[in-house]
């Protein structure tokens, strides 16, 4: 499965903010379910979205030596459904970056309309299970997210003209 | 800053914090037993009371975690033993041990968790800080 719900960083400022945009589909298979004649994204996969926006945000700040799990979300707000063949904007921006963990405060807009805002809490795993080892693999930043970092990274060197591919992940 | 104007304040960040009406707050609510926090909350209030009060907050100062870990002479037969007491209460000198010790049955330790606790916490380095 691709759990990845964003599509592209459009904006990568390293440590203090991150954008990213998502274009939502009518074929995702979500719509099915969520719901039968009244197809919306589920409100739960636009906070990931913000959320990986996020994560990757402050995974960058360690160079993705931290496993940066999302450990709450002390605040959402959503103002109106998202339907497909909308382009989601994740916005983020560090509020709070400390050894153990941060918060970031995002908003999801289309169009420059505002579709959500939440506040993210993540933690630094390691730092804060002390009695539990989860090894030296990150696997939070495996797989399909490192992809992402590699288009993370050229978005922070340059913001403007047309999408470019970092190599494939491995 | 009155203990009152802390308090006020320590509230405001424990209604954002834990999604608790601010009537639900007062000196003796215990943070896990009456306002629901859970592990993850208690770093999510230090991050809070660090912006809220503008001074760095040692997590393990405020809430010392595993004090007990690993060393059978805190605790026998599920209570706290004179050892341990001592020793709860060196890492905590801003909690009001004496219901504790009262009946220091080892799984209530996470009473000693009380919105008053950080209250007097927090006067102490405020006070700290001014002098």
């Amino acid at each position: 499965m691709r759990w990845i719900w964003i599509d592209r960083f459009v904006g990568f400022e390293p440590g203090k903010s991150a954008t990213a945009v998502k274009c939502v589909s009518a074929a995702e298979d979500y719509f099915e379910d969520h719901y039968p004649g009244y197809p919306v994204m589920p409100a739960a996969l636009i906070l990931e979205g913000l959320a990986q926006t996020g994560g990757i945000l402050i995974g960058e700040v360690n160079q993705f030596r931290e496993k940066v799990v999302l450990a709450k979300i002390p605040s959402a707000k959503f103002h109106r459904d998202a339907v497909a063949g909308e382009q989601l904007t994740y916005h983020v921006e560090v509020v709070d970056l400390r050894p153990e963990g941060a918060i970031v405060r995002g908003t999801v807009t289309s169009n420059a309309e505002l579709i959500a805002e939440a506040e993210i809490f993540f933690a630094h795993l390691d730092r804060n299970r002390s009695q539990q080892a989860f090894g030296s693999d990150n696997f939070v930043f495996s797989g399909e997210l490192t992809y992402l970092l590699g288009q993370a990274k050229l978005a922070a060197a340059r913001t403007d003209g047309p999408p470019q591919l970092p190599p494939a992940a491995e | 800053m009155t203990q009152d104007e802390i308090f006020k304040r320590v509230k405001n960040q424990l209604v954002d914090a834990l999604s608790v009406d601010e009537d639900e707050v007062t000196l003796q609510s215990r943070l896990q037993g009456d306002l629901n926090a859970e592990s993850i909350d208690f770093l999510d209030i230090v991050f809070r009371l660090e912006r809220e009060f503008g001074f760095k907050i040692d997590r393990n100062e405020l809430f010392p975690e595993s004090i007990f870990q690993g060393d059978p002479d805190f605790a026998q037969n599920g209570k706290v033993t004179a050892k341990g007491l001592a020793t709860l209460k060196q890492s905590m000198p801003y909690a009001d041990m004496a219901a504790f010790e009262a009946n220091p049955v080892f799984e209530n330790i996470g009473d000693l968790f009380t919105v008053d606790l950080i209250v007097r916490y927090i006067a102490s380095k405020l006070a700290a800080k001014a002098a």
